[in-house]
């Protein structure tokens, strides 16, 4: 134990807040980070730091990179290793740090652990959790999604530890990092996994289904997906006795359900999930999971529909057929104060905002074009350069002013949408009540990725989709 | 029982209830969470409950041992029992590990006895038990000599370890209970960002201080 350990902080970490309401008065990011991958795996991925300070001389810029030990990670999502549900009242540790990056490589399953302390522009590595203690000690692979809940670091997982499924939640003990076990007491029939997040105050996990590697790690399976093979269920669980309790189903024309983002207030019990395509007219939608009496019930409330092209020549072979261009939603955010829901669609090119006041009617409030599989629409800052790749992963800061979008899917994935090739680009927008729209001055693309693909951003000191909280 | 150790037993009360691990931060969180106050304050006494319970153990175990064997080893092995557990909390980074914000007031209650046990509340009392054994029981026994010591003692010590417990908890509940009447009416929860000062290394180190007291006046 070294002198800094003992001599760690005496007042709370102040990047934790008890209420979202205090969240959203947070101060701006100065730094964001973002995985990138390289698609080949011949180059190690790497965190890219990006100075997101306005009054800095390198705003909008890379000012960072920390190369991974070993090649063809496939960065994915990542996580911090403490946040504001450190406060809640049941097991209280604020003097933690929000300090380690836990990113795990989505297709190696190892997972690295960054620290950010010495240097916030440049985290070191401090440990990688190799594949075979994740498998060994939870029985899962292909670890996902990263979450600071209460009993230690939650991560999703889409393998089986040597099989193919089901996937599910690893437990990492929040300071050694180990790998605790399973999380799962009783799964339930959820085999396939993706995304998890819970209503903390109340003792309940959500989670959402993809598919199982086989499924997804070569591109999209047209047979599968046409035969409604992917996951098309929410599951509810009791978080305290590790229970599965209620799955709801879409449907099984709603293929592939993924983020979930649910209130950050926490008297409240509803949220949004993204649901990829439908495979009867090549939409996309969002869904609100809430509660109907003791159980969940999910509706559809945003349905986005697939667009003709001019030009049916100009899709890629794997939506061809259809002769239209589905949206594609991959990714939906939801901000602090519950009050904007952000949507992708990284088959059209267009970043959606709505009004979710009323979570059950939501209202489209702006909207904006970049890159899409036909349009290839630029960014302001760039007009004469056609995009390829769409807005994807998008995290909203933790005031709700600041929007930042990167532009890769998945590998495979990409390169079956994209095939001539998916590009490097992230792009942020400036929100207001009345307002959204690009802030030409952050255009960080191509050569600036190193010709690495960049996917899920993690802003210094939280975002919207880091933190849960126990206090209203 | 001294004047110095009743002062002793209600100041450690206040410094219990003090620790917003202890249960007050708990209170309030239930309270907003159903934007009730009757929540918080029927929260209060399960909160109190099970910290007496945790608390009482100890102090029946102490006295009980203090009336078969010699105070003075009950003190000095309790010291070092006292010492180990202190620097454990010092040095180890581990935390209490309890999932689940919808509690009954059972609940609510054996995990508030849980929290004060694994804090080891009951051990930081060891000075006051040992002291307070000998100078209570000391009277009776000087006066009516050694042979009056087995049965009266173990009576006297269940007397003593109520007293004990009483004393202390009432005093942490009137604590935690004007702190969390005080955060959710007036200050608000942001004040936790500003003032919550890391108690469990303070608690540390009076675990520590106890032992030492104890084994010094052993």
């Amino acid at each position: 134990m070294r002198i800094s350990d003992l001599m760690a902080l005496w007042k709370p970490d102040p990047t934790f807040y008890p209420s979202p309401r205090d969240a959203a008065g947070a101060p701006a990011e100065k730094l964001a980070y973002v995985a990138a991958f390289d698609r080949s795996a011949r180059r190690p991925d790497a965190i890219a730091v990006l100075d997101t300070d306005p009054g800095s001389p390198d705003y909008g810029t890379v000012v960072g990179w920390t190369d991974m030990p070993g090649t063809g990670d496939e960065l994915h999502h990542f996580g911090w290793n403490a946040c504001s549900s450190a406060l809640c009242p049941y097991a209280p540790h604020p003097h933690v740090e929000r300090r380690y990056l836990i990113v795990p490589g989505l297709r190696s399953s190892n997972i690295h652990i960054l620290d950010t302390k010495p240097d916030p522009a440049s985290p070191k590595l401090v440990r990688t959790i190799e594949a075979a203690e994740l498998a060994d000690r939870a029985g899962y692979s292909r670890p996902h999604t990263v979450h600071c809940g209460p009993e230690g670091l939650y991560v999703t997982a889409l393998g089986g530890g040597s099989t193919e499924g089901p996937g599910g939640i690893a437990l990492l003990d929040h300071t050694s990092f180990d790998v605790l076990g399973r999380w799962e007491v009783d799964r339930g029939p959820q085999h396939f996994a993706y995304d998890a997040w819970w209503h903390i105050a109340h003792d309940v996990l959500v989670s959402s289904e993809w598919g199982t590697p086989l499924m997804i790690e070569d591109g999209v399976v047209a047979e599968l997906l046409l035969g409604r093979k992917y996951g098309h269920s929410l599951h509810f669980w009791d978080l305290r006795k590790r229970r599965h309790v209620q799955s709801v189903d879409l449907g099984d024309e709603h293929q592939m359900v993924l983020e979930l983002r649910p209130a950050h207030d926490p008297t409240k019990q509803y949220g949004f999930a993204g649901v990829v395509v439908n495979v009867e007219d090549l939409s996309a939608s969002v869904w609100l999971w809430h509660r109907d009496g003791d159980r969940f019930a999910a509706t559809k409330v945003i349905t986005i529909p697939a667009e003709a092209p001019a030009d049916p020549a100009a899709l890629p072979p794997v939506i061809e057929p259809f002769g239209a261009v589905p949206p594609l939603v991959t990714d939906i955010d939801l901000s602090v104060d519950d009050r904007w829901l952000y949507v992708s669609c990284w088959g059209t090119g267009e970043l959606k905002r709505y009004d979710v006041s009323d979570p059950f009617h939501p209202v489209e409030a702006g909207s904006v074009r970049i890159g899409g599989i036909v349009n290839r629409t630029p960014h302001p800052a760039a007009p004469d350069l056609p995009l390829a790749g769409g807005p994807q992963m998008v995290e909203v800061s933790r005031d709700g002013r600041r929007v930042y979008v990167t532009n890769s899917l998945y590998g495979a994935w990409d390169d079956q949408f994209y095939p001539d090739g998916v590009g490097a680009w992230m792009a942020k927008l400036d929100a207001a009540d009345d307002s959204f729209a690009f802030d030409e001055r952050f255009f960080p693309h191509g050569d600036a990725f190193r010709g690495l693909r960049p996917h899920q951003t993690r802003l210094q000191g939280g975002d919207a989709s880091s933190d849960s909280y126990c206090y209203p | 029982m001294t004047d110095g150790s009743l002062a002793a037993l209600v100041a450690l009360g206040a410094f219990h209830g003090l620790n917003p691990g202890m249960g007050w931060l708990f209170a309030v969180a239930r309270g907003l969470q159903e934007r009730s106050r009757a929540l918080l304050l029927r929260s209060l006494p399960a909160i109190a409950a099970g910290h007496a319970a945790s608390i009482w153990i100890v102090a029946v175990l102490v006295t009980l041992t203090r009336s078969v064997v010699a105070t003075r080893w009950v003190a000095v092995a309790g010291g070092i029992v006292l010492v180990g557990f202190g620097l454990w909390r010092l040095l180890s980074r581990r935390h209490f590990r309890w999932v689940g914000m919808r509690l009954s007031l059972w609940q609510l209650a054996g995990w508030s006895f849980l929290m004060s046990s694994v804090h080891g509340a009951g051990l930081m009392l060891l000075p006051v038990l040992t002291d307070g054994t000998r100078a209570a029981p000391a009277h009776t026994s000087l006066h009516t000599g050694h042979d009056h010591g087995l049965t009266a003692g173990a009576g006297s010590a269940i007397d003593t370890a109520l007293f004990v417990t009483a004393v202390h908890t009432l005093a942490m509940f009137a604590t935690a209970g004007l702190i969390a009447v005080l955060v959710y009416e007036v200050l608000g929860l942001s004040i936790l960002r500003r003032a919550w000062l890391d108690l469990d290394r303070v608690w540390a180190v009076a675990l520590l201080g106890a032992g030492a007291v104890t084994l010094a006046t052993a």
